[in-house]
């Protein structure tokens, strides 16, 4: 599942074998190979995931789900067979698996069908979602932006109360204070499995467990797990996740929501319209079971098509094979880090559970000075706040500089940006 | 002189080291507060104004060089001038900026500001460098 991973981490000659498949990793930045970091912002894709959706375009475009023709025929079971493969990737059953344009989107979709549900939409099987005041969403400070503002704006729609499990001085959730935060008045739970700043792994059965125990319902945000873990929804018993394609070898345009078959059902739909309907009348109109119910208007056919050969090159290189890979990155990275004078690193470092992803400070260098001097060199990392201006706000920084791995990433990239980070604060300090 | 020496020039550290008419006060005419939602980084500008004559200006701010310079070289500068010759100065800056380095940054007109120059080749960076305008144009809006 997620987890210390046991598996051999790849070699050196499979590593190489993989970045082959990169043409962008070919490219050169200001004048110096590109080293590239920051995958954790956008992932890289290979020639097999592009040549899928090229040859999607030029052999097999055509509408799905509608249409009796031939390449219609063969689209749609295209479309379907990329569900299919992205929900065994997860461990989950392809009606559970909805496509979105992103992990946002799927956010999105959850809090505006309970929103919906809230307001009596969905009839007497979805009365058990609906939230008023006295209801309670909880949260945490770890989250990206995407599995927080969501959640504000449905305690605001609906007159529940958002609260949330706040982090410590060193940036790991107070799991001490989650006794006093659930309660039978908690009705969802969202939290993330890893977190996109701290790379910290997040222990998501036991976050489940306690909120299955005041009935509350839970919100996976899985957009930094789902590319670096093998993931089982399933056996984690999670009632929704959400992930990107981008950030696993796929394409921008598309992501994906994974709702427990009973909820899929019971919720009322978020977007409305075309491809979600059964029956309509100028009164009203009967919705598709999940996923359609889900899936209102033209599809993402392309990117979904593309997001599965995403998720079949990786299950060729082996799920297992890159959490260990990246979990070697990460501590190289965290041990390196800490080697360089003045560098705080965001999140807990000792003993804790991680991917490839550090994020730190440089007290009295600012994020985007210190990004500057690395793209200098063709090492391209993040800078700025990640989409999560309460854990920076919280750590006392509002920006931080981010490092982030994938399978195709080298030991030596790493080492190449530990050397330069204390050439870049020499640089600086020189200035000041 | 390499690109990022460029970037990173006396002026720009003399200024950052020394920010000019830092600190905000009671009793300006306007004020605006600018964000960069991209880094987080941050100005509030003040301008004190006597009829269409700025008679004092004062920032805070907190964020990469690049934009705590480019308030302090344009604090500096403020006092003195009317909302048109400030409008002026704005326009000119703006159009250097997204230029990405081909029209230079009028020395005669907009002073240490040429300094800033180098920031127009990254274009990353052309936000940082007109946060604090941005706030100036904005503030003179207000009145």
């Amino acid at each position: 599942m997620s987890g210390i991973a046991t598996a051999d981490a790849l070699s050196a000659a499979e590593i190489a074998a993989i970045r082959a498949d990169f043409p962008i990793l070919a490219e050169r930045v200001n004048g110096h190979e590109l080293v590239y970091l920051d995958w954790g912002a956008t992932s890289q894709r290979p020639r097999q995931v592009i040549d899928a959706e090229v040859a999607y375009v030029e052999q097999r475009n055509s509408a799905v789900h509608r249409g009796a023709h031939t390449l219609a025929a063969e689209a749609t079971e295209e479309f379907e067979r990329a569900r299919e493969r992205v929900a065994a990737f997860v461990g989950a059953a392809p009606e559970e698996i909805v496509w979105t344009s992103n992990a946002t989107e799927a956010l999105n979709a959850v809090a505006y069908a309970i929103g919906n549900a809230s307001l009596g939409r969905g009839g007497a099987v979805a009365a058990p979602y609906r939230l008023g005041p006295g209801d309670e969403i909880l949260g945490t400070e770890l989250e990206h932006h995407a599995n927080l503002i969501p959640w504000q704006e449905l305690a605001a729609r609906t007159g529940a109360t958002f609260r949330y499990v706040p982090v410590d001085d060193e940036g790991a959730l107070r799991l001490d204070l989650l006794d006093g935060l659930l309660s039978e008045r908690t009705k969802v739970f969202a939290f993330t499995h890893v977190s996109n700043v701290t790379g910290e792994v997040q222990p998501v059965a036991e976050l489940v467990r306690r909120a299955r125990a005041v009935g509350a319902l839970t919100v996976l945000d899985a957009c930094q797990s789902a590319p670096h873990l093998a993931l089982d929804l399933h056996a984690l018993g999670v009632d929704f996740a959400a992930f990107s394609g981008h950030k696993m070898l796929g394409p921008t345009g598309v992501g994906v929501l994974y709702g427990r078959r009973e909820h899929l059902e019971a919720l009322p739909p978020f977007l409305t319209g075309g491809s979600m309907i059964t029956t309509v009348t100028m009164e009203a109109a009967e919705y598709l079971p999940p996923p359609q119910k889900f899936e209102a208007g033209t599809q993402r056919v392309s990117q979904a098509i593309a997001l599965g050969a995403a998720v079949e090159y990786l299950q060729r290189v082996g799920m297992d094979r890159i959490a260990a890979h990246e979990a070697e990155l990460g501590r190289r990275l965290v041990d390196g880090l800490q080697q360089v004078d003045g560098v705080r690193i965001l999140g807990p470092v000792g003993g804790a559970e991680r991917t490839g992803v550090a994020a730190i400070d440089v007290p009295g260098i600012h994020a985007h000075d210190l990004g500057q001097y690395l793209d200098g060199r063709g090492i391209a990392i993040r800078v700025g706040h990640h989409c999560a201006q309460p854990l920076h706000r919280r750590l006392g920084t509002t920006a931080s500089t981010r490092a982030s791995t994938y399978l195709a990433t080298t030991t030596d990239e790493v080492d190449s940006y530990l050397a330069a980070l204390p050439e870049a604060i020499a640089f600086f300090r020189r200035l000041a | 002189m390499s690109e990022l020496e460029s970037l990173y020039q006396d002026i720009i550290v003399d200024h950052v080291k020394h920010p000019r008419r830092q600190g905000l006060h009671d009793g300006a005419t306007v004020e605006s507060h600018q964000l960069n939602p991209t880094c987080g980084d941050e100005i509030t500008l003040q301008l004190t104004l006597d009829g269409d004559t700025i008679t004092d200006a004062a920032w805070t701010g907190r964020g990469c060089m690049v934009s705590q310079s480019s308030a302090s070289i344009l604090a500096e500068q403020l006092p003195g001038l009317t909302a048109a010759e400030v409008g002026e100065r704005i326009e000119s800056f703006r159009a250097s900026m997204r230029s990405r380095g081909e029209i230079p940054v009028d020395e005669d007109l907009l002073g240490d500001a040429v300094a800033l120059e180098g920031a127009a080749k990254f274009v990353a960076r052309v936000k940082c460098a007109m946060l604090a305008w941005v706030a100036a144009e904005d503030a003179l809006a207000k009145r």
